[in-house]
């Protein structure tokens, strides 16, 4: 439970230290919010090492009131899907803070400050078990992340930070109706509590069989809405290419690492828990949609002339499996999904970081403009080949795992309940195949034509630093998923079941029977 | 012995990472290529050793690593199955891949990525051997896009080097080809592996093949036992450089010769062969699975002998070669005679290996020349690879008791007389292939060794090359010669009763196949076994005849005449049939039109942002409009304030 609240705190209470110091005094600026970060990683291990992955349900509870009211209280806990996501923002954040040391240039002060607020915002979004809680930090998200963008974005920051803005906004609006009415509803109609309201999720989430199902219904895309736009889902996908283009390095990184990862969060977190039914039933159009986002992003990427724009679009491929695997509501769909997530986290986290290094060295993004570089950057290529083969898919690397899983999840659902999601899907490994294996042959081979290409320095010490942690996890998800995918199999296996008994009447999975002693709750 | 067997694959993939972590500081070439060797070599000695111990009566094996993926109910491991199939498949890919690496320190010497040559391949060992050693699909899946992997990085290999081909610029851009033709094969395996997971509910090969053919009846010729194994079929297409995916195994020539010889020859591309060797149950219960492979075999056979006998770069007709020898395994394999398809992948193993190297070393020795129409008489200045070389072409086109007669001869005679899928036509289409390649080798025989000397004498000094290359060209000659003795036909030994030794061997691999098929073991010898081994014989002869008379005459005069009669054939064979240029035109033209025009410019940009920005438009115009409300004139606030009350008491009035 302190693990939980340091690891929250610490980046807001790094950010507000930050203030104290003097601008001119950029070095001390960078180190502490470097050290902040790192140390958050560290507090963070001690919560994966502290977690009981077979007990299925929250863990780290710890509850405060907060505004009474309307019974909105500060509750947080973790069960395996979070802590995996935690875990990843923990490690990316460091990553691209590490990042910005070259390529943010400018109002460093505020610069750090609002990375290590991002912090806090998204490990609140992951940790929170209180509607209203989540939606302030969901909220919370959208300020740095415009700051970021707007002021140390790239020439077009403007447009792209206005688009990201009305597309969140628009869905956040959407969920904030959501949210008031499920809490009144929860509240009111049938819990009969004092001041007919409640926001309490736990209390929440058990109540989907009370709640109709044409109720559940509109409830279910006011949220899906909103996480859909974030994820982004196909058609709602525009906002990002921008986003990703115009941010600076460090920006992209958290943007695909970790903030895309919210939307696909909620949509387990919160339209599967909370509206089982409703999910169902709209299984097959959000499904279909995926699919449609895996092929159009692929096909969209290949043909794009600047690289990160191509990167941008490969996200919205990627995410269409994690979508698949979501609605496809198995076992190996949720696992799919949620391992689908960290692995496009580190492996689009880290094409971006190497863009961001071609980037730093002849400021263009255009593929046009490279060529060669491979023998000017040998180091640089290997690195940049494995990013890229990780993103392709290739088993024994990370990518791999979290397709299959999601495929395989969505090939056998007896939600779905039709084998061309996943044919049709599985088309996107060989689309992946051709946009970034051509990106890597015009930017990496043939011979050094262009004369600014000439003398391109090999990664430095700090680029390494930032790559090969990335590297480990790549291959360590690829060869041994278990000691990720073990995190999250009680908490799956328990979701799949509740769907399973709507569904079946009876459970897919028996789980463990968990002692009190084992449950890790403190009030 | 065969609990040692994960050391096989262990091994390399230590070479490949030592080499690649640290080959750069090892300056050393003969060190950095000892490493390499070493490691391959030791695979191949335990293989032998476990070979033996399989031999002395052992069963199969599975040796568990660790539990790979487990998710929900689904369990893999990561674990090697030791079985006749998989140590047949080891033994040479260890044995002819240790040769090729030894031959490889001399063929590489000087090049500036020394290290990084040798540490992809053995990476590539690494990964084949995880292919046939695996005891699940998803094992050999990693070990397939693994090949891949190490077949893109070495074809591009001299990746500032620049490659001819169809929309091919540089070596990368093939290796890009390679990898991406690959893929769509690999989506039909991913398919496939999720229609057995829905069937049988494991893919583990044991349990799968248990199930399939203890309930064979039920099986036999369903939808999806046929769906499965088409799907599995087409990645094998991919693999192995059939049609209609077989358009990159030319370009993949691309790469260093080793390289051609290991991956693009030898091993890799048989690993669609050992994949339907392996579903031999699966594949068995499909009769349409099964004449769909005998098709597309024998087609690719014919179509790319035919591309062989009017090439002219020495690699890219034995690339061609390969593909044409690879559809005659494929008829072996969908006729049912499968074991007759792995004596094959051997023994091709053996002679295509040889003549790849043989061409590589002539490649050395003409400093980078690899158009026979400027060679010739090179016998005089390399002796041993002239000699090895002509062994290797009497391997491959048939000429008696070298070991791809005996292999070759086999699979005629089940194309003839198999019951399940054989016949004189396949037959025929097969016989003219081979009849082919006897020619198109033997045409590169005297282009490149014999004849009148082509070259420029004052820029080229052809040489032999050093003693690690003749190593491995003499020692795959005298295996491409007695090789075949594994497996002697029963025609040629008509006096034995028993099988022949490599089929015996094989027997418990597709005894479930056969039992399926309801093929039953017979030793008789016919009469027609003679004639058309006789037949085929005399056409090799012949076809050797024909191919120095024509091209010992140095104005060539009946070969051009051929092709300025008959231009149109002509130019259809030269330019490989125009298939790069269709795939190009039909589809991959047309995707990039539609995904740039229509996806992008129109659905993005156009409609959905159209769509955003229009709202946003929208509600900054009406707010401009509202704002002239808002004039900071008193008098107008209160005419609207007096509208507004009269409004609502009227409202309240009248309601």
């Amino acid at each position: 439970m302190t693990a939980l609240l340091v690891t929250l705190f610490l980046p807001l209470l790094g950010a507000l230290l930050l203030l104290f110091f003097k601008s001119e005094n950029k070095g001390l600026i960078k180190n502490t919010a470097l050290g902040i970060s790192l140390l958050t990683f560290v507090v963070s291990v001690f919560l994966m090492l502290g977690f009981n992955s077979n007990n299925p349900g929250f863990q780290f509870i710890y509850e405060a009131v907060w505004i009474s009211a309307f019974d909105a209280g500060f509750r947080i806990g973790l069960d395996g899907m979070s802590l995996l996501l935690v875990m990843l923002t923990t490690f990316i954040t460091p990553i691209a803070i590490l990042s910005s040391f070259d390529s943010i240039k400018k109002r460093e002060k505020e610069y750090y400050v609002m990375v290590l607020i991002l912090q806090f915002a998204m490990t609140g979004v992951f940790v929170s078990l209180d509607l209203f809680l989540f939606y302030i930090f969901w909220e919370l998200i959208l300020i740095p992340m415009y700051f970021i963008i707007g002021i140390w974005g790239g020439k077009d920051r403007l447009y792209a930070t206005v688009k990201f803005f009305l597309f969140t906004v628009v869905g956040s609006l959407f969920m904030l109706i959501a949210v008031v009415w499920l809490g009144y509803y929860a509240g009111s109609e049938i819990l009969n509590l004092s001041n007919g309201f409640t926001t309490n999720y736990l209390v929440i989430k058990e109540l989907h069989d009370r709640i109709p199902v044409d109720l559940q219904e509109w409830m279910f895309l006011a949220f899906a809405l909103s996480f859909l736009i974030k994820v982004p889902l196909f058609p709602l996908h525009t906002w990002l290419p921008d986003a990703h283009t115009e941010a600076p390095t460090p920006g992209s990184v958290i943007l695909a690492g970790v903030l895309l990862k919210m939307g696909t969060y909620g949509l387990i977190r919160f339209n599967i828990e909370i509206f089982p039914v409703a999910s169902m039933n709209y299984s097959g159009i959000i499904s279909t949609l995926a699919v449609v986002g895996i092929i159009y992003g692929a096909l969209v990427a290949m043909v794009q002339t600047d690289i990160k724009r191509l990167v941008a679009y490969s996200s919205v491929s990627h995410l269409g499996f994690v979508v698949l695997g979501i609605f496809a509501m198995t076992a190996e769909g949720f696992q799919g999904a949620i391992i689908q997530m960290v692995n496009h986290g580190l492996s689009t986290g880290m094409l971006f970081l190497c863009v961001g290094m071609l980037y730093e060295r002849r400021h263009t993004r255009l593929i046009s403009e490279y060529g060669g570089i491979a023998k000017v950057m040998p180091n640089f290529a290997v690195m940049f080949a494995i990013a890229m083969f990780a993103s392709v898919g290739l088993p024994g690397l990370n990518g791999f795992i979290g397709e299959f899983l999601t495929l395989k999840g969505a090939f056998d659902s007896k939600i779905l309940g039709s084998y061309w999601y996943t044919i049709f899907g599985a088309t996107g490994v060989i689309f992946a195949a051709v946009y970034l294996l051509w990106m890597y042959q015009r930017v990496m081979f043939g011979t050094v034509d262009n004369p600014a290409n000439k003398n391109l320095p090999d990664l430095t010490s700090k680029e390494w630093a930032m790559l090969v942690p990335i590297v480990i996890f790549i291959v360590w998800i690829g060869i041994y998923p278990n000691t990720f995918l073990k995190i999250s199999d009680a908490s799956t296996k328990q979701l799949v079941n509740k769907i399973e008994m709507i569904k079946f009447n009876k459970p897919a999975y028996e789980l463990p029977e968990i002692k009190p002693a084992d449950k890790n709750i403190k009030k | 012995m065969h609990q040692l067997i994960y050391l096989v694959p262990l091994l390399p993939l230590i070479g490949f990472v030592t080499l690649g972590l640290w080959g750069k500081k090892i300056k050393n070439e003969t060190l950095i290529g000892s490493i390499a060797s070493t490691t391959v070599g030791i695979s191949f000695i335990i293989t032998l050793l476990i070979f033996f111990e399989l031999l002395s009566g052992g069963n199969t094996h599975i040796v568990k690593l660790f539990n790979w993926i487990s998710v929900g109910n689904f369990n893999i491991d990561w674990a090697y199955q030791v079985d006749q199939l998989s140590i047949t498949f080891a033994l040479f890919i260890t044995g002819v891949g240790f040769l090729i690496h030894v031959y490889s320190i001399g063929y590489m010497h000087g090049d500036r990525s020394f290290y990084r040559f040798f540490s992809y391949l053995n990476l590539f060992i690494f990964m084949m051997l995880n292919l046939v050693l695996a005891d699940n699909y998803l094992l050999t899946f990693l070990g397939w896009e693994g090949v891949g992997l190490a077949s893109y990085l070495l074809i591009g290999f001299w990746y500032d080097s620049k490659f001819p081909g169809v929309r091919i610029t540089w070596t990368g851009d093939a290796g890009m080809k390679a990898f991406v033709v690959n893929r769509i094969g690999d989506f039909g395996f991913l398919v496939g592996m999720f229609l057995i997971l829905i069937t049988f509910n494991t893919l583990n090969y044991n349990e799968v093949f248990d199930i399939a053919s203890s309930n064979y009846i039920s099986y036999a010729n369903t939808g999806i036992i046929t769906a499965i194994t088409l799907m599995i079929f087409l990645g094998c297409t991919g693999k192995s450089a059939q049609l209609p995916l077989a358009v990159w195994l030319p370009d993949a020539m691309a790469g260093p010769t080793s390289v051609s010889a290991l991956i693009h020859a030898a091993t890799m591309v048989t690993a669609g062969i050992f994949l339907v060797a392996r579903n031999s149950v699966l594949f068995s219960l499909s009769e349409t699975t099964m004449s769909v492979v005998v098709v597309v075999g024998a087609l690719t056979a014919i179509i790319a002998a035919s591309i062989g006998l009017v090439q002219n770069d020495i690699k890219k007709v034995l690339a061609y070669s390969t593909v044409s020898q690879l559809g005659f395994m494929f008829v072996a394999l969908g006729v049912g005679a499968y074991y007759i398809a792995i004596f094959h992948v051997i023994t091709h193993a053996f002679f295509k290996g040889l003549l790849f190297l043989g061409s590589g070393s002539v490649i050395h020795g003409m400093h980078g020349e690899q158009d026979i129409k400027r060679m010739g008489g090179l016998k005089k200045y390399m002796p041993v690879t002239a000699k090895t070389f002509l062994i290797g072409t009497m391997a491959i086109a048939g000429i008696p008791f070298f070991s791809g007669f005996m292999s070759k001869d086999e699979i005629l005679w089940y194309a003839w007389s198999s019951h399940h899928g054989g016949g004189w036509l396949v037959w025929l289409v097969l016989a003219v292939a081979a009849m082919f390649t006897a020619f198109y080798m033997f045409r590169l025989y005297y282009l490149t060794f014999e004849g009148k000397e082509r070259f420029d004498h004052h820029h080229v000094h052809p040489h032999e090359s050093p003693k690690t290359v003749t190593f491995a060209l003499i020692t795959l000659a005298v295996l491409s010669t007695i090789g075949g003795l594994m497996n002697i036909p029963p025609a040629l030994t008509p006096w034995l009763h028993s099988d022949p030794l490599l089929k015996s061997w094989l027997k418990p691999i597709f005894a479930n196949a056969n039992m399926v098929m309801g093929e039953h073991a017979h030793h008789g010898v016919e009469i027609m076994m003679y004639v058309l081994m006789a037949l085929a014989t005399v056409v090799a002869f012949g076809m050797w005849a024909l191919a120095k008379k024509w091209y010992s005459d140095a104005a060539w005069s009946t070969p051009r005449k051929l092709a300025k009669n008959y231009q149109p054939v002509y130019k259809l064979l030269l330019n490989k049939y125009w298939l790069d240029e269709l795939y190009y035109a039909s589809i991959i033209d047309p995707i990039q039109k539609l995904s740039t025009s229509f996806l992008w410019k129109f659905t993005d940009i156009g409609i959905i942002d159209g769509i955003v920005n229009g709202s946003a438009k929208s509600v900054e115009l009406l707010g401009n409009r509202i704002r002239l409300i808002q004039n900071g004139i008193v008098q107008n606030y209160a005419i609207v304030m007096i509208a507004g009350i009269v409004g609502v008491i009227a409202w309240i009035m009248f309601l």
